[in-house]
């Protein structure tokens, strides 16, 4: 599924798309790879025709850290760097299970979280069949 | 002309430090002047020999305009390049190649920050940094950078190779027991492996003690052509090598978390230079976080990819042990103002010379700096320094 770029810059639309719930990103016309994070030119080939697609949301994690604060100032969380089934990587959270029972190399999906208009891409593992 | 021709060109023909640890009511410039002022004296000159600079701030764009001002220098070669703690490492090629073309005579490399004492503290300097610029992929997670981008960049170093926690520490421990050598350090005392494994956990792979200072200090070094830096007081520090590399900004954006920059500019370093890893006696590699030196070790080809846990195993880094590393202490426990790579080559210079007392290297010749900068060890820029025996 592909969709035009609108009359904005890569990164307005890509957070315009991300606050009403998808996630999106672009592939290159040119090298065929896909990019994350949104950019104007490829940084692959040079390439400038762009095009926006929805990725499968599944991915592992690539790597993790938990960061231990006091509970009173809203207790330990984790960030980590999932690797997209496409073969791009992104920043996230992993959401539903404790910060420190996260490992590398767990499978896991993008879900959006919208807050107060503001969507957010998060991680939650995913059940393998 | 090629790389090859420069080596050997130029020459670190004075050091200097002033304010490192805590530099109570004093302001950043102030300190730095103080650094510049020791350095250019150590040189046997004076400001009116300064005809070029080198230098930037963490937080100030055209921070090369404030320091001309005040110290009151016409320089003709200006470099203001900042690419995080490596840039006073990188400007020594740009300083160089303007020394080698006749742009200038002598450069003057200078740094300062007050950021443990200033009233403007870290929290506003983040907000503020934040704003400016900008990293929306990443901020909206909350990752507390730098820390949070090096121990993801560990994390994965431990998941691939088997890296421990306890090699983490040997890092830590090794500077400890340098600085416990250095009358100028800024953390003395006893530390053990122990210490550090039961310390409160912070960024998870790291405790405080896996993270480097949060100091005062400013440090400063001249260089000159080679044809005139045996005329100076001091035991000149030839540039033999000096290469740089960069290769993303964000841990989002580097490519194997693994790999740094520093491969390239190692490799560069020591094909100007016309070494190898066994011609170093001593190595300074900025050690923003306990994972950077076994990084660089492996990157700049003291060992292989992913040994460079067991390879500072039983204090194989330290006093005593078979390459020693961060003689001073390094950023974990010397000195860490925001920015440490000039630092680094002071400490390398102070060694070749002979200055370092208790903790000198015996008949040490050559020595090996590797800047790191960025929040994710993101620009790397190698140095590598040697006696007139060298040349």
């Amino acid at each position: 599924m592909t969709e035009k770029q609108t009359n904005k810059g890569p990164e307005a639309h890509y957070f315009s798309a991300l606050n009403s719930g998808r996630f999106i990103i672009q592939k290159c016309d040119g090298c065929a790879q896909h990019i994350f994070y949104p950019r104007t030119v490829c940084p692959h080939c040079t390439g400038t025709t762009l095009n926006w697609v929805q990725p499968s949301g599944l991915g592992s994690i690539y790597s993790n850290t938990t960061i231990h604060r006091r509970p009173t100032d809203g207790g330990d969380y984790n960030v980590c760097l999932v690797d997209l089934d496409e073969g791009v990587r992104l920043m996230g959270n992993v959401k539903g299970i404790p910060p420190s029972d996260v490992e590398i190399g767990m499978r896991v999906k993008i879900q959006i979280d919208i807050h107060e208009g503001q969507g957010k891409a998060v991680f939650q593992l995913l059940e393998e069949k | 002309m090629n790389m090859k021709d420069l080596r050997g060109a130029a020459a670190i023909v004075g050091v200097g430090t002033a304010g490192c640890g805590e530099a109570h009511g004093y302001t950043e410039i102030e300190i730095l002047a103080q650094a510049a002022q020791a350095a250019v004296t150590d040189a046997g000159l004076t400001f009116d020999d300064i005809d070029g600079l080198c230098t930037a701030n963490l937080n100030i764009a055209m921070w090369p305009l404030n320091v001309i001002e005040y110290l009151g220098i016409r320089p003709s070669f200006i470099e203001g390049t900042n690419i995080g703690g490596s840039a006073f490492v990188a400007h020594i090629l740009p300083a160089m190649l303007a020394l080698a073309s006749g742009a200038c005579n002598a450069v003057l490399v200078c740094y300062g920050s007050t950021q443990r004492t200033s009233e403007f503290g870290r929290k506003e300097r983040t907000v503020a940094r934040n704003l400016l610029d900008p990293a929306p992929y990443e901020s909206i997670y909350k990752p507390f950078n730098p820390p949070t981008s090096y121990a993801l960049i560990a994390a994965r170093h431990m998941h691939e190779f088997g890296t421990t926690r306890r090699h983490l520490a040997e890092v830590a421990v090794s500077a400890r027991a340098w600085a416990n050598l250095n009358p100028e350090a800024f953390s003395r005392g006893p530390l053990s492996i122990d210490d550090v494994l039961n310390a409160r956990m912070i960024f998870d792979p790291f405790t405080v003690h896996d993270c480097c200072l949060v100091t005062d200090g400013a440090g400063a070094f001249v260089m000159t052509r080679s044809d005139t830096a045996k005329d100076r007081p001091h035991k000149p520090a030839y540039v033999l090598g000096q290469a740089s590399a960069a290769w993303h900004r964000t841990v989002s954006g580097m490519e194997d978390l693994t790999v740094t920059p520093a491969l390239q500019s190692g490799a560069a370093a020591f094909e100007m230079a016309g070494m190898k890893p066994s011609d170093i006696d001593m190595l300074q590699l900025y050690d923003a976080f306990t994972i950077n030196p076994i990084l660089f070790l492996e990157d700049l080809g003291f060992c292989q990819k992913g040994e460079g846990g067991p390879f500072v195993e039983n204090g194989a880094t330290g006093p005593g042990g078979r390459l020693p590393v961060n003689t001073n202490g390094g950023g974990l426990s010397c000195v860490h103002p925001n920015m440490y790579g000039a630092f680094a080559v002071i400490e390398a210079v102070r060694q070749l010379r002979g200055d370092c007392n208790e903790r000198q290297i015996e008949n040490a010749q050559t020595a090996l700096v590797n800047g790191n900068g960025g929040i994710a060890a993101s620009s790397q820029s190698t140095l590598i320094l040697g006696t007139t025996e060298t040349l």
